[in-house]
């Protein structure tokens, strides 16, 4: 099947589900209890202002025609405006994206750089004591409370040894070494959570191919055990796994929200809680739709990586 | 195809022989079993609270601010004087009630949305399923959170929102094992013995589907404590001066420097048991799912 067939299949899934995606999420405003005119006119419910606010919003239209004009709006890039700030949301999201960008990539590679290596050698030397100890940090990984990992680290790192700032973010066009500084300890706790998930799939990965036809050929070949593990298993085995990487990117995007918190990092996380707690409900449908959106899209790109990196699927019609 | 009616009213046998199958594989993994033993240590704590707390949970004690662990207060006192260990004990509620609820309320409403779908299939399926997607597309976290921030704060609030927000990843499950079982033999055994649908959906289908829904409940009450924790860790969940893992772990953030421990005992809680639920989980499911033997 052509690539350009296969994208526009799955395209064609997407966009029924980006939008039941926007009906969930203009639903929700549905949840709050009131009316939303008397809470934002403030205490001195005086109905004209009451009123005036209806019309402006248009409260006072059918809810399906409510959502249309929501919709509408959304679909040139108009999320409204800040209840709090004032600022247009869609500035606010440009804003802080590049900077949960930046922590997804770095967090990305911390935990490539510890996940396949130790993926590979866990299944290399399966049944051991490095196999065992691989699992036990991966799963450690996978158990550990991120936000509370970075209060352990901040509190190693910054208030016991002094090495790295507790919290706050730099960008790295103002300074570099700053912003690396600022982006390692929160990296680091996203990144060994992702890690644990790659260990165990590189791991699994491995192991089947390890015990593939071609790598016993390769050994009766008396190629060097070496280039067997690196070239002819791992690069097959990484196949799942760079789609996982994919997947893992997209939740990394919209899955920082309590290590942005810890950290006081200005991103997309700390944008999502501070509209929580500000009841800034436009800046919270706005941080939740684009998250989605980008985790689907991102899963569509792991899923054309995973059809352009296997053969088999691109032999099937 | 011909089945007779004895082998169709064999089927629960069969079942009962593969639990106690299932059972003593289980039993011969030690991590497993270790596992088992800690997650059911935090429940016995929980349900005996009162009787382990040294003191009450919410007692305030202006003497005795931010202490460190000693012989008084073993694992020392929180800003207000509170005894950490007590609250410990008594959040431990909070917080496995917070994974086991919310996992219930996905079981309860995914079985029947699951099975629907997966059974009778057509234009139902199909609205399920694009709503299920659209809910999986949006992570975990993100749901629950701006589910109870709409909902409004308080532990009831956040559990009804982490279980909608784990509902998705039960009714595909069920979908999916339905889809697969009832292709099975026996099924069809049991359509051509003249059984009703809705007979052959939850005596026949339905017993089936639980031993993965099993694996996910574990995993999945693993990943709503850890989400119970965030939720009050952000002041969404369970409110003060009531304890929970999450919310000490919340007044502990303030007193880093110069009171440690505030936040190392909840998070170590918290990673106790969601380890022990995973292991337990990863155990059930090479025990279960005959691709992990």
């Amino acid at each position: 099947m052509a690539l350009g067939l296969y994208v526009a299949r799955r395209l064609a899934v997407l966009v029924p589900t980006l939008f039941f995606v926007s009906v969930l999420i203009f639903s929700l405003q549905q949840l709050l209890p009131g009316d939303a005119a008397v809470a934002m006119a403030g205490e001195e419910n005086d109905p004209e202002a009451i009123a005036a606010i209806r019309a402006r919003y248009h409260l006072d239209r059918p809810i399906p025609v409510q959502y249309a004009i929501w919709l509408g709006r959304v679909l040139v890039g108009d999320f409204g405006e800040s209840l709090r700030s004032r600022i247009p949301v869609r500035e606010l999201l440009a804003s802080k994206l590049p900077v949960t960008v930046e922590l997804a990539l770095c967090s990305m590679l911390v935990a490539l750089g510890i996940g396949i290596p130790a993926g590979i050698l866990s299944a290399t030397r399966k049944g051991t004591a490095v196999d065992v100890v691989a699992n036990f940090f991966a799963l450690s990984g996978l158990s550990v409370p991120h936000f509370w990992l970075g209060i352990m680290l901040i509190l190693l790192f910054a208030v016991r040894l002094g090495w790295l700032p507790a919290s706050g973010y730099v960008p790295p066009w103002e300074d570099l070494r700053r912003n690396l500084t600022t982006i390692l300890l929160p990296s680091f706790v996203l990144g060994t959570g992702v890690a644990g998930v790659i260990m165990r799939h590189t791991r699994s990965a491995m192991l089947q191919t390890l015990g593939a036809d071609y790598v016993r050929t390769a050994r009766a070949k008396s190629v060097p055990e070496r280039l067997v593990v690196l070239k002819h298993a791992l690069r097959n085995a990484l196949i799942p796994v760079i789609t996982l990487g994919a997947i893992e990117f997209g939740r990394l995007l919209s899955g920082a929200v309590l290590t942005e918190q810890v950290f006081a990092i200005p991103g997309f996380g700390k944008l999502l809680v501070d509209g929580v707690f500000n009841r800034d409900y436009a800046v919270v449908q706005a941080v939740v739709l684009v998250s989605a959106t980008l985790y689907v899209l991102l899963n569509l790109g792991a899923d054309v990586l995973y059809f352009l990196a296997n053969p088999r699927l691109r032999g099937t019609t | 195809m011909s089945v007779s009616p004895a082998a169709v009213l064999a089927a629960p046998a069969v079942t009962v022989t593969r639990r106690y199958k299932a059972a003593r594989q289980l039993a011969r993994r030690p991590a497993a079993i270790a596992a088992l033993a800690v997650v059911l240590g935090f429940i016995v704590a929980a349900i005996a609270a009162p009787r382990l707390a040294p003191y009450d949970p919410n007692a305030i004690d202006y003497r005795a601010l931010r202490k460190p662990p000693s012989a008084v207060h073993r694992l020392g006192t929180d800003e207000v004087g509170r005894d950490v260990l007590s609250r410990l004990l008594w959040g431990a509620r909070a917080s496995l009630l917070a994974g086991v609820i919310p996992v219930v309320i996905a079981v309860a409403l995914s079985v029947p949305l699951g099975l629907l779908s997966g059974y009778v299939g057509g234009w139902i399926d199909g609205l399920i399923m694009r709503i299920n997607d659209a809910m999986l597309s949006i992570p975990f976290l993100i749901v629950a959170i701006a589910l109870a921030a709409f909902l409004g704060p308080g532990l009831g609030n956040a559990m009804i929102a982490i279980g909608i927000a784990a509902l998705p990843t039960f009714v595909r499950l069920v979908r999916g094992t339905v889809l697969a079982i009832k292709t099975e033999e026996y099924v069809e055994a049991a359509q051509a013995l003249g059984c009703s649908q809705p007979r052959v959906a939850l005596r026949h289908i339905l017993p089936n589907t639980l031993p993965p829904l099993f694996v996910q409940v574990s995993i999945t009450v693993a990943a709503a404590i850890i989400a119970e924790a965030s939720l009050s860790f952000l002041g969404l969940g369970q409110q003060p001066p009531a304890p929970s893992w999450g919310s000490m772990l919340n007044a502990a953030q303030r007193y880093l420097g110069p009171a440690p421990w505030m936040a190392l005992y909840p998070g170590l809680m918290i990673f106790g048991i969601v380890m022990a639920l995973n292991v337990l989980g990863d155990g059930l499911r090479d025990v279960l799912d005959p691709r992990h033997q």
